[in-house]
């Protein structure tokens, strides 16, 4: 639905030192700077160079782990990670085109406080926030909230149907939280402050809407103690594999991530979600759908084949991923890319496998290559977010005149 | 031998949701946009100041059933704004009331712990508890607690928090390149607490940050806030900025340390205080009462009126005496979401003052409103204000002030142009700041880094 430009949409995945577990031994790595603004300041204003739409940053309530169910000892990998609302809070004010998408997980949280994290978010950057949702499965994160212990899920367990109905229910309550977060972000209409001295009022109160929402996780009365943001609602994205969490994209979502591995698959997987975005009833909503691609970038492509076996032998395993991993150089991602955009995705996102190396490609390779093609921008062409993705700035839903 | 020379700190607290912020002033710019934040940061940073303050409402607040519209409604985010206000300053510590009702541990203490990375060591938290059930409508959690224990769930949660920032000593990230050793130990972070209020156990995911944790600040009042406070706290942020009450209760604060085995130069005391500058004494006069006015709209005194009487008195003449009828006694129905409406105690004994008060020196409803809210804490010229604060802090009344201007963002300017420059040739007040950390700024020692936790192993002999 929102893949009808000849341009196509990109997004770079911040992750610590890089997507690749021994990407942090890398010589142009900088792991003892993960915790500090400096590092994530360098590699926004690289991707700002890029004029790349946005970047989101990964984020978990928990420490990383190689298993997706479990928490594990190792030492020989990054562990430790900032919280990504506030690692982009710090940075927005000093860049001018970029978007922010940090993740926020919904499983433990408040929504009315990351409503108003990510409005406040959208104010620092003048209109380029968003937030991507995501649940949180894992027991040992429930243990360090203590209030809603949860289910030990494990990867051969995973087609079990008590373990889909469980998964399911988070994806439910995600919808749930995504429809607290607008209507908080619509509690106040834009005009709500009238600074009217004549009668003493600062607000118009008739302009300012309780969100009354009451459902199975949570009740949430509002209105929002921070007013509208800037863009009115800031974007939502969401990752999907499948099932719920493709439902999730179209009930919820701006944007979804997807993970096709090749273009009969993306093709599918936009039709599906389409298909889903019937049924919920958004048919007239634009939802982008990019997919996520791991990218290993050099120039010659088997500089890039070397240094995926050199950062693998360092791991001392082969590295998989949920996403295709793709190795090779800048021009050859282009022609995979316009072959996926022509099969219905409308922009992607990068999980650069090192940090700071496959940005660099990626800003300084990939996107002239794709200029040269005619099919990215020359420059930040809106001051939002919505604006660089093409999406209008919605009408309040409280609104009535 | 003399009493040595004090140093004052100094704070800023943004304008907040009350009437002692004046919206009507054309001076007066938005409560939301970044760029008020930022200029006012910016010139708290200019007068080399500790830190700047944010006050945190969860719910806005409510008067005869309907959201109150008369004060400036609205604000950001706590963390979100304070990360942002590290980008535009350097070295200004970055103060944020957050609630330890309506949060939990792990994420609070995540959200400080990442706060005093990127800001490179200038995280506080002003830890505040409330429990009404007004507030829980806007939460999972909903309005759970008893009143009676707000302070203990607050020195739990707090204690919880310490032992996440605690759970990383701040030597486990070696990131050996060559050996593939990123953390010296496979049990960074790991943390168990029990008690009442929380059951939680598992793995911090936040590294020890430069301060080790933020810089605590208490703002209770009651003899249950004081030991807390004592106990715990590194500031308190109190309301007692006149010279006997100041005195009171900063000789009370300071003689409860010594029972938790601390200094008395181990907790700040930091009144909130207001100024008005003139050119002269006559003219600061003038201009308070003109502020005074602005604060106490006609609109606004009826609702004074109705917080104390506690009844609808929507067709009062703010312009005649004060109501004849009584205060309604019970549980204020009136007016919600306000901390100030719980302190009248006895409101028939009030009014009964007030009344004397207005029939004694003949004032209107307005005029008496005026008189007994929101009187400034500081009038005078430059010199006089300067004299005036000094004189408190040196005859230990506090440690210093957290300044509260009436106009956002401009209101700081006068007193960074014309006090500061006073008190720093007093030689009372930096003239630079000499340290990096909000510790530093506040004369804070550096914390030590923590014993090794009981369920982390051993540090040595780890391999991959």
């Amino acid at each position: 639905m929102a893949n009808s430009s000849k341009h196509l949409h990109l997004a770079v995945a911040l992750d610590g030192a890089g997507w690749h577990p021994a990407a942090w031994r890398e010589a142009d790595a900088r792991p003892v700077e993960l915790f500090n603004a400096g590092y994530w300041a360098d590699l926004v204003a690289e991707a700002e160079l890029g004029l790349v739409d946005f970047v989101t940053i990964e984020d978990s309530l928990g420490l990383q782990s190689d298993d997706p169910f479990e928490p594990d000892d190792r030492v020989d990998q990054v562990r430790g990670r900032l919280d990504a609302v506030l690692i982009a809070a710090r940075i927005a004010p000093r860049t001018r085109g970029i978007g922010f998408v940090p993740t926020a997980t919904v499983t433990q949280t408040e929504p009315f406080h990351v409503s108003k994290s990510i409005a406040t978010l959208d104010y620092v950057s003048t209109g380029r926030a968003g937030v991507r949702v995501q649940i949180s499965a894992r027991h040992d994160v429930a243990d360090h909230f203590g209030r809603r212990p949860l289910p030990r899920l494990s990867a051969g367990a995973i087609d079990d149907p008590a373990v889909r109905q469980q998964v399911a229910e988070y994806f439910a309550e995600a919808t749930d939280y995504v429809e607290v977060l607008r209507r908080l972000w619509d509690s106040w209409e834009d005009d709500a402050e009238i600074r009217d001295v004549a009668t003493g009022r600062f607000i118009d109160r008739d302009r300012l809407h309780y969100s009354e929402f009451e459902g199975h996780w949570f009740s949430v009365k509002g209105p929002s103690i921070t007013p509208r943001p800037p863009q009115g609602q800031p974007i939502v994205a969401a990752l999907g594999h499948g099932g719920a969490s493709y439902r999730l994209i179209a009930s919820s979502a701006d944007v979804g991530f997807v993970t096709p591995h090749d273009a009969t698959q993306a093709a599918d997987i936009v039709a599906e979600i389409d298909a889903l975005q019937q049924q919920v009833g958004r048919r007239e909503d634009a939802v982008h759908i990019f997919g996520d691609l791991v990218v290993f970038l050099d120039d010659e492509p088997k500089a890039a084949q070397a240094r995926r076996r050199r950062l693998d032998d360092l791991a001392g395993a082969e590295y998989h991923s949920d996403a295709r991993i793709f190795v090779g150089t800048p021009g050859e991602l282009a022609d995979l890319l316009q072959e996926w955009h022509a099969a219905g995705l409308s922009g992607f996102r990068l999980r650069p496998a090192a940090l700071p190396h496959d940005l660099t490609q990626i800003a300084e390779g990939l996107v002239p290559e794709l200029r040269r093609r005619g099919i990215f921008r020359t420059g930040y062409e809106a001051s939002t977010l919505r604006g660089l993705l093409g999406l209008p700035r919605p009408a309040n839903r409280y609104a009535t005149a | 031998m003399s009493k040595p020379i004090k140093q004052i700190h100094l704070a800023a607290h943004f304008p907040g949701v009350n009437n002692t912020t004046v919206w009507s002033d054309p001076a007066a710019g938005s409560h939301i946009e970044f760029s008020s934040f930022a200029q006012f940061a910016q010139t708290a940073e200019r007068g080399k100041f500790d830190f700047l303050f944010l006050a945190e409402g969860l719910r806005l607040r409510e008067q005869n059933g309907q959201i109150y519209d008369l004060d400036v409604v609205g604000r950001p985010d706590t963390f979100t704004v304070l990360a942002a206000l590290a980008a535009v300053t350097e070295r200004l510590g970055l103060t944020g009331t957050i609630n330890s009702t309506f949060n939990e541990p792990y994420e609070v203490a995540r959200q400080f712990a990442s706060l005093d990375h990127l800001s490179g060591g200038r995280a506080a938290w002003n830890v505040v508890t409330s429990w009404d059930a007004f507030t829980g409508e806007n939460f999972r959690r909903g309005g759970f607690l008893a009143e009676d224990q707000r302070y203990e769930r607050a020195q739990t949660f707090l204690q919880t928090a310490q032992e996440l920032f605690d759970s990383w000593r701040g030597d486990e990230i070696v990131a050996d390149k060559d050996s593939g050793v990123f953390l010296s130990t496979p049990h960074a972070g790991a943390f168990a607490h029990r008690d009442p209020h929380f059951d939680i156990h598992g793995r911090f995911n936040v590294p020890r940050s430069p301060q080790g944790r933020p810089v605590i600040f208490q703002a209770g009042d009651s003899d249950q806030g004081r030991d807390f406070a004592a106990r715990q706290a590194d500031a308190i942020f109190s309301r007692h900025s006149t010279l006997d009450a100041g005195q009171a209760f900063y000789e009370d604060v300071k003689g409860r340390l010594a029972r938790y085995g601390r200094r008395r130069g181990e907790l700040l005391i930091l009144p909130a205080a207001t100024f008005v500058i003139g050119d002269t004494d006559a003219e600061a006069d003038q201009l308070a009462h003109e502020v005074r006015l602005a604060q106490v709209s006609p609109q606004t005194a009826i609702k004074f009126l109705e917080q104390l009487w506690n009844r609808d008195l929507s067709d009062h003449d703010p312009d005649g005496p004060l109501p004849t009828v009584d205060p309604v006694v019970g549980e204020n129905t009136i007016s919600r979401g306000r901390a100030s409406v719980r302190m009248f105690k006895d409101s028939i004994a009030i009014a009964n003052e007030w009344r004397a008060k207005a029939e004694k020196e003949k004032l209107t409803s307005r005029e008496l409103i005026v008189e007994v809210t929101g009187r400034q804490s500081f009038v005078g010229s430059a010199e006089t204000i300067a004299a005036t604060i000094n004189d408190l802090v040196q005859a230990d009344a506090s440690d210093g002030f957290i300044l509260v201007p009436h106009i956002t963002p401009a209101g700081l300017d006068p007193f960074v142009d014309r006090v500061v420059p006073l008190l720093q040739e007093r030689g009372v007040f930096r003239t630079d700041y000499t340290g990096t950390t909000l510790r530093d700024h506040l004369g804070l020692a550096p914390l030590p880094a923590p014993r090794r936790n009981a369920n982390a192993g051993s540090a040595t002999g780890v391999a991959s």
